[in-house]
Protein backbone atom coordinates (compact mmCIF):
# COMPACT_ATOMS: atom_id res chain seq x y z
CA UNK A 1 0.00 0.00 0.00
CA UNK A 2 1.14 3.52 -1.07
CA UNK A 3 -0.93 5.47 1.55
CA UNK A 4 -3.24 2.64 3.17
CA UNK A 5 -6.38 5.23 2.30
CA UNK A 6 -9.66 3.34 2.07
CA UNK A 7 -9.89 4.44 -1.84
CA UNK A 8 -6.60 2.91 -2.02
CA UNK A 9 -7.80 -0.24 -0.58
CA UNK A 10 -11.09 -0.58 -2.75
CA UNK A 11 -9.21 -0.06 -5.52
CA UNK A 12 -6.81 -2.55 -4.80
CA UNK A 13 -9.12 -5.29 -3.56
CA UNK A 14 -10.97 -5.32 -6.82
CA UNK A 15 -14.33 -4.14 -6.24
CA UNK A 16 -15.32 -1.10 -8.10
CA UNK A 17 -14.85 2.52 -6.26
CA UNK A 18 -16.73 5.35 -5.67
CA UNK A 19 -16.25 8.98 -4.82
CA UNK A 20 -18.19 11.60 -4.78
CA UNK A 21 -17.48 15.48 -4.49
CA UNK A 22 -17.91 17.72 -1.38
CA UNK A 23 -17.84 21.57 -1.88
CA UNK A 24 -16.92 23.89 0.85
CA UNK A 25 -18.90 26.71 1.61
CA UNK A 26 -18.22 30.57 1.67
CA UNK A 27 -18.29 30.97 5.48
CA UNK A 28 -16.58 29.81 8.81
CA UNK A 29 -19.36 27.53 9.86
CA UNK A 30 -18.27 23.66 9.34
CA UNK A 31 -22.08 22.77 9.95
CA UNK A 32 -22.45 22.82 6.15
CA UNK A 33 -18.87 20.08 5.67
CA UNK A 34 -20.51 18.01 8.92
CA UNK A 35 -23.91 17.77 7.16
CA UNK A 36 -22.63 17.03 3.96
CA UNK A 37 -20.38 14.40 4.79
CA UNK A 38 -22.77 12.80 6.57
CA UNK A 39 -25.02 12.80 3.94
CA UNK A 40 -22.60 11.09 1.76
CA UNK A 41 -21.06 9.05 4.37
CA UNK A 42 -21.51 5.13 3.73
CA UNK A 43 -22.28 5.66 0.00
CA UNK A 44 -19.08 6.41 -1.36
CA UNK A 45 -15.61 4.82 -0.78
CA UNK A 46 -13.59 9.01 -0.67
CA UNK A 47 -15.13 12.35 -1.30
CA UNK A 48 -13.61 14.94 -2.80
CA UNK A 49 -12.91 18.34 -1.15
CA UNK A 50 -12.74 20.72 -3.64
CA UNK A 51 -9.95 23.95 -3.55
CA UNK A 52 -11.67 27.07 -3.78
CA UNK A 53 -13.77 25.88 -6.82
CA UNK A 54 -14.07 28.53 -9.93
CA UNK A 55 -11.54 30.84 -7.99
CA UNK A 56 -13.96 31.54 -4.99
CA UNK A 57 -13.09 31.98 -1.62
CA UNK A 58 -14.47 29.03 0.79
CA UNK A 59 -13.41 26.73 3.87
CA UNK A 60 -9.70 25.36 2.39
CA UNK A 61 -9.97 22.16 1.17
CA UNK A 62 -7.43 20.71 3.69
CA UNK A 63 -9.68 22.11 6.72
CA UNK A 64 -13.05 21.09 5.27
CA UNK A 65 -10.79 17.26 4.56
CA UNK A 66 -10.03 17.49 7.92
CA UNK A 67 -13.80 18.13 9.21
CA UNK A 68 -14.69 15.40 7.00
CA UNK A 69 -12.25 13.21 7.97
CA UNK A 70 -13.47 13.50 11.53
CA UNK A 71 -17.52 12.96 10.69
CA UNK A 72 -16.04 9.75 9.51
CA UNK A 73 -15.78 10.32 5.77
CA UNK A 74 -12.22 9.94 3.57
CA UNK A 75 -11.65 12.46 2.16
CA UNK A 76 -9.97 13.35 -1.08
CA UNK A 77 -8.16 16.45 -0.80
CA UNK A 78 -8.13 18.67 -3.77
CA UNK A 79 -5.09 20.86 -4.56
CA UNK A 80 -5.14 23.31 -7.29
CA UNK A 81 -1.42 24.58 -8.93
CA UNK A 82 -3.27 28.42 -8.71
CA UNK A 83 -3.10 29.89 -5.24
CA UNK A 84 0.28 28.05 -3.93
CA UNK A 85 4.03 27.91 -5.07
CA UNK A 86 5.82 24.88 -4.32
CA UNK A 87 6.78 25.88 -0.45
CA UNK A 88 3.27 26.15 0.29
CA UNK A 89 1.98 23.04 -1.66
CA UNK A 90 4.51 21.50 0.13
CA UNK A 91 3.95 22.80 4.02
CA UNK A 92 0.29 22.12 3.31
CA UNK A 93 1.08 18.23 2.15
CA UNK A 94 2.53 17.84 5.27
CA UNK A 95 0.26 19.12 7.54
CA UNK A 96 -2.55 17.48 5.81
CA UNK A 97 -0.66 14.18 6.50
CA UNK A 98 0.52 14.69 9.82
CA UNK A 99 -3.55 15.64 10.10
CA UNK A 100 -4.38 11.84 8.40
CA UNK A 101 -5.26 12.85 4.98
CA UNK A 102 -4.01 10.22 2.71
CA UNK A 103 -5.52 10.80 -0.74
CA UNK A 104 -4.41 13.98 -2.79
CA UNK A 105 -5.91 15.02 -5.84
CA UNK A 106 -3.57 17.29 -8.13
CA UNK A 107 -5.50 20.09 -10.40
CA UNK A 108 -4.34 23.37 -12.06
CA UNK A 109 -7.74 24.83 -10.71
CA UNK A 110 -9.89 27.10 -12.41
CA UNK A 111 -8.52 30.47 -13.53
CA UNK A 112 -9.26 33.51 -11.09
CA UNK A 113 -10.83 35.57 -14.55
CA UNK A 114 -13.14 32.47 -15.24
CA UNK A 115 -15.18 33.44 -11.83
CA UNK A 116 -15.24 36.85 -13.02
CA UNK A 117 -17.70 34.97 -15.57
CA UNK A 118 -20.08 33.40 -13.49
CA UNK A 119 -22.66 35.26 -10.70
CA UNK A 120 -20.82 35.15 -8.37
CA UNK A 121 -17.84 38.29 -8.44
CA UNK A 122 -15.03 36.13 -7.36
CA UNK A 123 -11.02 37.60 -7.01
CA UNK A 124 -11.02 38.45 -10.88
CA UNK A 125 -8.00 40.96 -9.85
CA UNK A 126 -6.05 37.98 -7.62
CA UNK A 127 -2.65 36.95 -8.39
CA UNK A 128 -2.05 33.77 -9.45
CA UNK A 129 0.58 31.71 -8.51
CA UNK A 130 1.24 28.58 -10.94
CA UNK A 131 4.70 27.91 -10.01
CA UNK A 132 4.34 24.54 -10.87
CA UNK A 133 1.70 22.58 -13.35
CA UNK A 134 -0.58 19.25 -12.34
CA UNK A 135 2.10 16.92 -13.77
CA UNK A 136 4.60 18.56 -11.53
CA UNK A 137 2.58 18.48 -8.69
CA UNK A 138 1.82 14.57 -8.62
CA UNK A 139 5.68 14.32 -9.75
CA UNK A 140 6.49 16.52 -6.10
CA UNK A 141 3.99 14.84 -4.50
CA UNK A 142 5.27 10.97 -5.48
CA UNK A 143 8.99 12.33 -4.71
CA UNK A 144 7.96 12.89 -1.08
CA UNK A 145 6.10 9.71 -0.22
CA UNK A 146 8.70 7.48 -2.47
CA UNK A 147 11.78 8.99 -2.18
CA UNK A 148 11.38 11.11 1.12
CA UNK A 149 12.45 13.99 -0.67
CA UNK A 150 11.02 18.19 -1.12
CA UNK A 151 11.15 19.16 -4.43
CA UNK A 152 14.07 21.15 -3.63
CA UNK A 153 16.02 18.17 -2.75
CA UNK A 154 16.15 18.49 1.30
CA UNK A 155 15.28 15.41 3.27
CA UNK A 156 11.76 14.77 4.78
CA UNK A 157 12.72 12.23 8.55
CA UNK A 158 8.46 11.09 7.94
CA UNK A 159 7.06 11.23 3.99
CA UNK A 160 3.70 11.78 3.85
CA UNK A 161 2.33 9.03 1.99
CA UNK A 162 -0.59 10.05 -0.37
CA UNK A 163 -2.68 8.40 -2.90
CA UNK A 164 -1.98 11.03 -5.30
CA UNK A 165 -4.55 11.55 -7.72
CA UNK A 166 -5.20 13.83 -11.36
CA UNK A 167 -7.96 14.67 -13.13
CA UNK A 168 -8.19 14.10 -16.91
CA UNK A 169 -11.00 15.52 -19.59
CA UNK A 170 -10.82 12.53 -22.07
CA UNK A 171 -13.02 14.78 -24.66
CA UNK A 172 -11.79 17.68 -24.16
CA UNK A 173 -9.81 19.21 -27.20
CA UNK A 174 -7.17 19.21 -28.60
CA UNK A 175 -8.92 15.38 -28.52
CA UNK A 176 -6.06 13.34 -29.98
CA UNK A 177 -3.46 14.30 -27.83
CA UNK A 178 -5.75 14.03 -24.80
CA UNK A 179 -4.35 10.49 -24.33
CA UNK A 180 -1.12 11.62 -24.12
CA UNK A 181 -1.87 13.90 -21.44
CA UNK A 182 -2.97 11.34 -19.52
CA UNK A 183 0.01 9.60 -20.23
CA UNK A 184 2.40 12.29 -18.74
CA UNK A 185 0.03 12.46 -15.41
CA UNK A 186 0.75 8.74 -15.34
CA UNK A 187 4.42 9.07 -15.48
CA UNK A 188 4.45 11.82 -13.48
CA UNK A 189 2.72 9.23 -10.83
CA UNK A 190 -0.46 9.62 -10.52
CA UNK A 191 -1.99 6.46 -8.85
CA UNK A 192 -5.84 7.29 -9.49
CA UNK A 193 -7.23 9.76 -12.03
CA UNK A 194 -10.64 11.21 -11.82
CA UNK A 195 -12.29 12.40 -15.27
CA UNK A 196 -14.24 15.48 -15.97
CA UNK A 197 -18.03 14.60 -16.00
CA UNK A 198 -19.10 12.25 -19.02
CA UNK A 199 -21.93 12.14 -21.12
CA UNK A 200 -21.28 10.95 -24.01
CA UNK A 201 -19.66 7.21 -23.50
CA UNK A 202 -19.41 6.10 -26.74
CA UNK A 203 -16.29 9.01 -27.13
CA UNK A 204 -15.14 8.03 -23.32
CA UNK A 205 -15.05 4.36 -24.93
CA UNK A 206 -13.10 5.56 -27.86
CA UNK A 207 -10.71 7.51 -25.64
CA UNK A 208 -10.07 5.01 -23.25
CA UNK A 209 -8.86 2.32 -26.14
CA UNK A 210 -6.40 4.80 -26.92
CA UNK A 211 -5.07 5.12 -23.23
CA UNK A 212 -5.16 0.85 -23.47
CA UNK A 213 -3.11 1.22 -26.10
CA UNK A 214 -0.95 3.41 -24.00
CA UNK A 215 -0.38 0.61 -21.57
CA UNK A 216 -2.02 3.54 -18.88
CA UNK A 217 -5.05 1.22 -17.70
CA UNK A 218 -2.64 -1.08 -15.84
CA UNK A 219 -0.66 1.95 -14.30
CA UNK A 220 -3.31 3.60 -12.89
CA UNK A 221 -6.89 3.58 -11.54
CA UNK A 222 -9.45 5.18 -13.92
CA UNK A 223 -12.10 6.56 -12.29
CA UNK A 224 -15.06 8.03 -14.25
CA UNK A 225 -16.90 10.90 -14.11
CA UNK A 226 -20.36 11.55 -13.67
CA UNK A 227 -22.15 14.79 -12.76
CA UNK A 228 -25.58 14.33 -11.88
CA UNK A 229 -28.17 16.50 -14.01
CA UNK A 230 -30.66 17.90 -12.20
CA UNK A 231 -32.53 19.69 -15.40
CA UNK A 232 -33.01 20.15 -19.05
CA UNK A 233 -31.27 23.39 -18.78
CA UNK A 234 -27.99 22.11 -17.02
CA UNK A 235 -27.62 19.34 -19.54
CA UNK A 236 -27.84 22.78 -21.87
CA UNK A 237 -25.53 24.68 -20.42
CA UNK A 238 -22.87 21.75 -19.91
CA UNK A 239 -23.18 20.87 -23.46
CA UNK A 240 -22.84 24.65 -24.53
CA UNK A 241 -20.76 25.95 -22.15
CA UNK A 242 -18.16 23.39 -20.26
CA UNK A 243 -15.22 22.81 -21.27
CA UNK A 244 -14.38 19.04 -22.68
CA UNK A 245 -18.03 17.99 -22.09
CA UNK A 246 -20.20 17.49 -24.46
CA UNK A 247 -24.15 15.69 -24.50
CA UNK A 248 -25.77 13.39 -26.27
CA UNK A 249 -28.92 15.21 -27.94
CA UNK A 250 -30.80 12.03 -26.78
CA UNK A 251 -29.90 13.02 -23.00
CA UNK A 252 -31.23 16.16 -23.23
CA UNK A 253 -34.38 15.03 -25.15
CA UNK A 254 -35.29 12.41 -22.07
CA UNK A 255 -34.91 15.79 -19.67
CA UNK A 256 -36.88 18.20 -21.88
CA UNK A 257 -39.83 15.55 -21.93
CA UNK A 258 -39.67 14.90 -17.78
CA UNK A 259 -40.20 18.50 -17.99
CA UNK A 260 -42.54 18.82 -20.40
CA UNK A 261 -45.00 15.82 -19.32
CA UNK A 262 -45.50 18.00 -15.81
CA UNK A 263 -46.75 20.64 -17.90
CA UNK A 264 -47.27 23.95 -15.72
CA UNK A 265 -46.44 22.38 -12.70
CA UNK A 266 -43.42 23.95 -11.71
CA UNK A 267 -42.65 21.90 -8.48
CA UNK A 268 -43.41 18.71 -10.31
CA UNK A 269 -41.37 19.45 -13.43
CA UNK A 270 -38.41 19.95 -11.14
CA UNK A 271 -39.29 16.28 -9.36
CA UNK A 272 -39.82 14.68 -12.62
CA UNK A 273 -36.34 15.70 -13.85
CA UNK A 274 -34.41 14.92 -10.71
CA UNK A 275 -35.93 11.75 -11.07
CA UNK A 276 -34.59 11.15 -14.66
CA UNK A 277 -31.69 12.46 -13.47
CA UNK A 278 -30.69 10.21 -11.45
CA UNK A 279 -31.92 7.60 -13.77
CA UNK A 280 -29.58 8.90 -16.25
CA UNK A 281 -26.92 8.80 -13.77
CA UNK A 282 -27.32 5.19 -12.79
CA UNK A 283 -27.34 4.37 -16.40
CA UNK A 284 -24.14 5.99 -17.27
CA UNK A 285 -22.69 4.68 -14.33
CA UNK A 286 -23.62 1.41 -15.57
CA UNK A 287 -22.08 1.91 -18.72
CA UNK A 288 -18.82 3.01 -17.61
CA UNK A 289 -18.29 0.40 -15.73
CA UNK A 290 -18.49 -1.77 -18.54
CA UNK A 291 -15.87 0.02 -20.01
CA UNK A 292 -12.45 -2.49 -19.75
CA UNK A 293 -10.04 -0.82 -17.39
CA UNK A 294 -12.38 1.49 -15.68
CA UNK A 295 -12.02 1.11 -11.48
CA UNK A 296 -14.71 2.87 -10.67
CA UNK A 297 -16.92 6.28 -10.72
CA UNK A 298 -16.35 9.69 -9.23
CA UNK A 299 -19.81 10.93 -9.00
CA UNK A 300 -20.95 14.49 -9.08
CA UNK A 301 -23.95 15.52 -7.38
CA UNK A 302 -23.00 19.51 -6.93
CA UNK A 303 -25.44 20.96 -4.23
CA UNK A 304 -26.97 17.37 -4.70
CA UNK A 305 -25.52 15.33 -2.09
CA UNK A 306 -28.82 13.36 -1.43
CA UNK A 307 -29.23 12.08 -5.07
CA UNK A 308 -25.86 9.98 -4.21
CA UNK A 309 -27.70 7.31 -1.69
CA UNK A 310 -30.45 6.45 -4.24
CA UNK A 311 -28.01 6.85 -7.21
CA UNK A 312 -25.16 4.17 -5.37
CA UNK A 313 -28.19 1.88 -4.65
CA UNK A 314 -29.88 1.58 -7.78
CA UNK A 315 -26.37 1.02 -9.45
CA UNK A 316 -25.54 -1.64 -7.50
CA UNK A 317 -22.97 -0.48 -5.79
CA UNK A 318 -24.40 -0.36 -2.10
CA UNK A 319 -23.00 -1.40 0.46
CA UNK A 320 -19.48 0.01 -0.11
CA UNK A 321 -16.84 -2.30 0.87
CA UNK A 322 -15.24 -1.89 4.40
CA UNK A 323 -11.86 -3.24 5.53
CA UNK A 324 -10.54 -4.00 9.21
CA UNK A 325 -8.61 -1.27 10.61
CA UNK A 326 -4.73 -1.80 9.78
CA UNK B 1 9.08 45.50 -29.00
CA UNK B 2 7.62 46.64 -25.59
CA UNK B 3 4.17 47.47 -25.81
CA UNK B 4 2.51 50.30 -24.06
CA UNK B 5 -0.84 51.85 -23.39
CA UNK B 6 -1.48 55.92 -22.72
CA UNK B 7 -2.86 56.36 -19.39
CA UNK B 8 -6.13 57.35 -19.06
CA UNK B 9 -6.02 61.04 -19.52
CA UNK B 10 -7.96 61.98 -16.27
CA UNK B 11 -5.40 59.99 -14.33
CA UNK B 12 -2.51 62.32 -16.10
CA UNK B 13 -3.83 65.29 -15.42
CA UNK B 14 -4.37 64.30 -11.49
CA UNK B 15 -0.44 63.48 -11.99
CA UNK B 16 1.21 66.79 -13.29
CA UNK B 17 -2.20 69.50 -12.05
CA UNK B 18 0.22 70.75 -8.97
CA UNK B 19 3.21 71.41 -11.48
CA UNK B 20 4.10 74.51 -12.95
CA UNK B 21 6.51 73.50 -15.76
CA UNK B 22 6.17 70.28 -17.23
CA UNK B 23 7.66 68.53 -20.10
CA UNK B 24 6.17 65.81 -22.10
CA UNK B 25 8.96 63.40 -22.99
CA UNK B 26 8.60 60.90 -25.69
CA UNK B 27 10.39 58.14 -27.04
CA UNK B 28 10.27 56.96 -30.79
CA UNK B 29 11.19 53.34 -30.89
CA UNK B 30 8.70 50.82 -29.49
CA UNK B 31 6.36 53.31 -27.78
CA UNK B 32 5.83 54.78 -30.70
CA UNK B 33 5.58 51.89 -32.87
CA UNK B 34 2.46 51.00 -30.69
CA UNK B 35 0.75 54.54 -30.43
CA UNK B 36 1.38 55.27 -27.02
CA UNK B 37 4.30 57.48 -26.09
CA UNK B 38 6.23 58.77 -28.91
CA UNK B 39 7.03 61.98 -30.40
CA UNK B 40 3.57 62.79 -32.21
CA UNK B 41 1.49 61.64 -28.73
CA UNK B 42 3.42 63.83 -26.90
CA UNK B 43 2.56 66.53 -28.76
CA UNK B 44 -0.95 65.43 -28.78
CA UNK B 45 -0.89 65.19 -25.13
CA UNK B 46 1.08 68.40 -24.51
CA UNK B 47 -2.17 70.21 -26.17
CA UNK B 48 -5.15 68.44 -24.50
CA UNK B 49 -3.00 69.31 -21.44
CA UNK B 50 -2.54 72.86 -22.00
CA UNK B 51 -6.39 72.97 -22.63
CA UNK B 52 -7.04 71.32 -19.96
CA UNK B 53 -5.12 73.80 -18.19
CA UNK B 54 -6.28 76.66 -19.68
CA UNK B 55 -10.27 74.95 -18.89
CA UNK B 56 -9.25 74.61 -15.01
CA UNK B 57 -8.09 77.97 -15.06
CA UNK B 58 -4.42 76.23 -13.84
CA UNK B 59 -1.00 78.40 -14.58
CA UNK B 60 0.85 75.87 -16.12
CA UNK B 61 4.06 75.51 -18.79
CA UNK B 62 3.44 72.82 -21.20
CA UNK B 63 6.38 71.46 -23.76
CA UNK B 64 6.86 68.11 -25.29
CA UNK B 65 9.82 66.65 -26.94
CA UNK B 66 11.26 63.32 -28.23
CA UNK B 67 14.49 61.23 -28.09
CA UNK B 68 14.87 58.45 -30.24
CA UNK B 69 15.64 55.98 -26.71
CA UNK B 70 14.63 56.07 -23.50
CA UNK B 71 17.22 53.32 -22.48
CA UNK B 72 20.73 54.79 -23.53
CA UNK B 73 22.39 57.08 -22.05
CA UNK B 74 23.65 58.75 -25.41
CA UNK B 75 20.64 59.76 -26.48
CA UNK B 76 19.27 61.93 -24.29
CA UNK B 77 22.74 63.88 -23.74
CA UNK B 78 21.64 66.79 -26.18
CA UNK B 79 18.73 67.87 -24.54
CA UNK B 80 19.96 67.17 -20.91
CA UNK B 81 20.03 70.91 -20.21
CA UNK B 82 16.74 71.61 -21.21
CA UNK B 83 15.41 68.80 -19.72
CA UNK B 84 16.61 70.25 -16.63
CA UNK B 85 14.64 73.34 -16.24
CA UNK B 86 11.20 71.97 -15.70
CA UNK B 87 9.43 71.07 -12.60
CA UNK B 88 8.01 67.96 -13.77
CA UNK B 89 9.46 65.66 -16.65
CA UNK B 90 6.11 63.20 -18.13
CA UNK B 91 7.33 60.41 -19.89
CA UNK B 92 5.97 58.83 -22.12
CA UNK B 93 8.73 56.39 -23.20
CA UNK B 94 7.80 52.40 -21.76
CA UNK B 95 8.53 51.90 -17.73
CA UNK B 96 11.78 51.00 -18.52
CA UNK B 97 12.93 54.98 -20.26
CA UNK B 98 10.60 56.39 -16.86
CA UNK B 99 13.17 54.23 -14.47
CA UNK B 100 16.31 55.10 -16.78
CA UNK B 101 15.69 58.72 -16.88
CA UNK B 102 14.68 59.00 -12.82
CA UNK B 103 17.79 57.19 -12.09
CA UNK B 104 19.67 59.62 -14.45
CA UNK B 105 18.01 62.51 -12.72
CA UNK B 106 18.78 61.49 -9.54
CA UNK B 107 15.91 62.75 -7.39
CA UNK B 108 16.76 66.70 -9.17
CA UNK B 109 13.36 66.75 -10.96
CA UNK B 110 10.31 64.08 -10.32
CA UNK B 111 9.75 61.49 -13.60
CA UNK B 112 6.16 60.17 -13.64
CA UNK B 113 4.58 57.70 -16.00
CA UNK B 114 2.79 59.02 -19.23
CA UNK B 115 1.90 55.35 -20.09
CA UNK B 116 1.23 51.73 -18.88
CA UNK B 117 3.40 49.12 -19.88
CA UNK B 118 1.83 46.29 -21.17
CA UNK B 119 3.88 43.93 -22.54
CA UNK B 120 6.64 42.18 -24.89
CA UNK B 121 4.29 41.92 -28.24
CA UNK B 122 4.47 41.77 -31.60
CA UNK B 123 2.15 43.59 -34.11
CA UNK B 124 0.54 40.53 -36.62
CA UNK B 125 -2.15 43.49 -37.90
CA UNK B 126 -1.85 47.55 -37.72
CA UNK B 127 -3.26 48.94 -34.30
CA UNK B 128 -3.34 45.08 -32.85
CA UNK B 129 -0.58 44.14 -30.27
CA UNK B 130 -0.31 40.52 -28.96
CA UNK B 131 2.09 39.35 -25.82
CA UNK B 132 4.35 36.93 -27.01
CA UNK B 133 7.60 36.61 -24.74
CA UNK B 134 7.55 36.59 -21.00
CA UNK B 135 11.04 37.80 -20.35
CA UNK B 136 11.35 34.51 -18.14
CA UNK B 137 15.02 34.32 -18.93
CA UNK B 138 15.09 30.76 -19.62
CA UNK B 139 13.47 30.17 -23.22
CA UNK B 140 11.57 26.89 -24.08
CA UNK B 141 10.63 27.52 -27.42
CA UNK B 142 11.94 25.04 -28.71
CA UNK B 143 10.12 22.50 -27.05
CA UNK B 144 6.76 23.91 -27.54
CA UNK B 145 6.59 25.26 -31.32
CA UNK B 146 7.99 28.51 -31.19
CA UNK B 147 4.91 29.54 -28.39
CA UNK B 148 5.39 30.14 -25.32
CA UNK B 149 3.50 28.15 -22.94
CA UNK B 150 4.63 31.11 -20.03
CA UNK B 151 2.89 33.93 -21.51
CA UNK B 152 0.12 32.74 -23.92
CA UNK B 153 -0.67 30.27 -21.53
CA UNK B 154 -3.13 31.55 -18.86
CA UNK B 155 -1.65 29.40 -15.91
CA UNK B 156 1.84 29.09 -17.67
CA UNK B 157 1.54 25.30 -17.92
CA UNK B 158 4.65 23.49 -19.08
CA UNK B 159 2.83 19.89 -19.27
CA UNK B 160 -0.47 21.50 -20.78
CA UNK B 161 -3.35 21.59 -21.63
CA UNK B 162 -5.61 21.75 -18.77
CA UNK B 163 -9.37 20.92 -18.99
CA UNK B 164 -10.30 24.86 -19.63
CA UNK B 165 -9.56 24.31 -23.36
CA UNK B 166 -12.95 25.46 -25.25
CA UNK B 167 -13.16 24.44 -28.95
CA UNK B 168 -9.15 25.94 -28.93
CA UNK B 169 -9.96 28.67 -26.77
CA UNK B 170 -8.32 29.20 -23.41
CA UNK B 171 -11.02 29.57 -20.38
CA UNK B 172 -10.15 33.02 -19.18
CA UNK B 173 -11.99 34.28 -22.36
CA UNK B 174 -13.51 32.93 -25.79
CA UNK B 175 -11.40 35.59 -27.39
CA UNK B 176 -7.96 33.82 -26.45
CA UNK B 177 -6.34 31.40 -28.00
CA UNK B 178 -5.23 27.92 -25.91
CA UNK B 179 -1.83 28.92 -26.21
CA UNK B 180 -1.48 24.73 -25.43
CA UNK B 181 -3.95 23.49 -28.31
CA UNK B 182 -1.76 25.88 -30.78
CA UNK B 183 1.44 24.37 -29.52
CA UNK B 184 0.17 20.95 -30.20
CA UNK B 185 -1.41 21.94 -33.48
CA UNK B 186 2.13 23.08 -34.44
CA UNK B 187 4.20 20.66 -33.44
CA UNK B 188 1.81 18.45 -35.45
CA UNK B 189 2.94 20.17 -38.14
CA UNK B 190 6.65 20.03 -37.22
CA UNK B 191 6.45 16.67 -37.48
CA UNK B 192 7.93 16.59 -33.37
CA UNK B 193 4.67 16.27 -31.68
CA UNK B 194 6.80 13.44 -29.29
CA UNK B 195 8.84 16.08 -27.88
CA UNK B 196 5.42 16.95 -25.96
CA UNK B 197 4.97 13.45 -24.12
CA UNK B 198 8.12 14.21 -22.05
CA UNK B 199 6.83 15.57 -18.57
CA UNK B 200 8.71 18.63 -18.06
CA UNK B 201 10.27 19.10 -14.50
CA UNK B 202 9.49 21.98 -12.02
CA UNK B 203 10.82 25.15 -13.61
CA UNK B 204 13.84 27.23 -12.09
CA UNK B 205 12.18 30.61 -11.95
CA UNK B 206 14.75 32.55 -10.63
CA UNK B 207 16.07 33.38 -14.31
CA UNK B 208 13.02 35.45 -14.13
CA UNK B 209 11.47 38.34 -11.76
CA UNK B 210 11.37 35.93 -9.16
CA UNK B 211 14.84 35.59 -8.22
CA UNK B 212 15.29 39.62 -7.55
CA UNK B 213 16.36 42.48 -10.38
CA UNK B 214 18.16 40.51 -12.81
CA UNK B 215 21.24 42.10 -15.08
CA UNK B 216 23.28 41.20 -17.41
CA UNK B 217 27.32 41.34 -17.75
CA UNK B 218 29.20 41.06 -20.68
CA UNK B 219 32.78 40.89 -19.03
CA UNK B 220 34.58 41.30 -22.48
CA UNK B 221 32.37 44.37 -23.96
CA UNK B 222 32.99 46.08 -20.47
CA UNK B 223 36.66 45.54 -20.50
CA UNK B 224 37.27 46.98 -23.84
CA UNK B 225 35.41 49.89 -23.12
CA UNK B 226 37.22 50.43 -19.99
CA UNK B 227 40.44 50.18 -22.32
CA UNK B 228 39.77 52.18 -24.97
CA UNK B 229 38.38 54.91 -22.73
CA UNK B 230 42.02 54.88 -20.77
CA UNK B 231 43.86 54.57 -24.01
CA UNK B 232 41.83 57.68 -24.70
CA UNK B 233 42.99 59.54 -21.52
CA UNK B 234 46.55 58.99 -22.30
CA UNK B 235 46.60 59.92 -25.57
CA UNK B 236 44.75 63.08 -24.69
CA UNK B 237 47.71 63.83 -22.06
Amino acid sequence: MKSGSNLERVIASGKMAVTAELGPPMSADPHEVIKKANILKGFCDAANITDCQTAVVRISSIAAAVIALREGLEPVMQMTCRDRNRIAMQADLLGAAALGIKNCLCIAGDHQMFSAAGKLKGHPGAKNVYDVDTCQLVGIMKKMRDEGLQQGGDKLEVAPKFFVGASWTPMGDPMDFRPYNLKKKVDAGADFIQTQGIYDMELFKSQMEKARNLGLLERTAMLAGIIVPKSAMMLKYMDSSVAGVTVPKSLIDRMNKAKTVAGDDKKKARELQEQEGIKITVELIQQALEIPGVKGVHIQAIEWETAMEPIVKAAGLYPRPTFPEA
Amino acid sequence: MIVGQQKPFDEIWDMVKGFQKVLIYGCNTCVAICHAGGGKEAEILTSLLRMKAAQEGVDMQVDHAAIERHCEPEFFEPLDEKVRTYDLILSTACGVGVNFLADRLGGSIPVYPGINTSFYGGVPEAGFFVELCGGCGNCVLHLTGGICPIVRCSKSLMNGPCGGTNNGKCEVSNETDCAWFLIVERMKKLGTLDKLFEVQPPRDWSTGTHGGPRRVSLEHIRAYEEKEEKNAATEGR
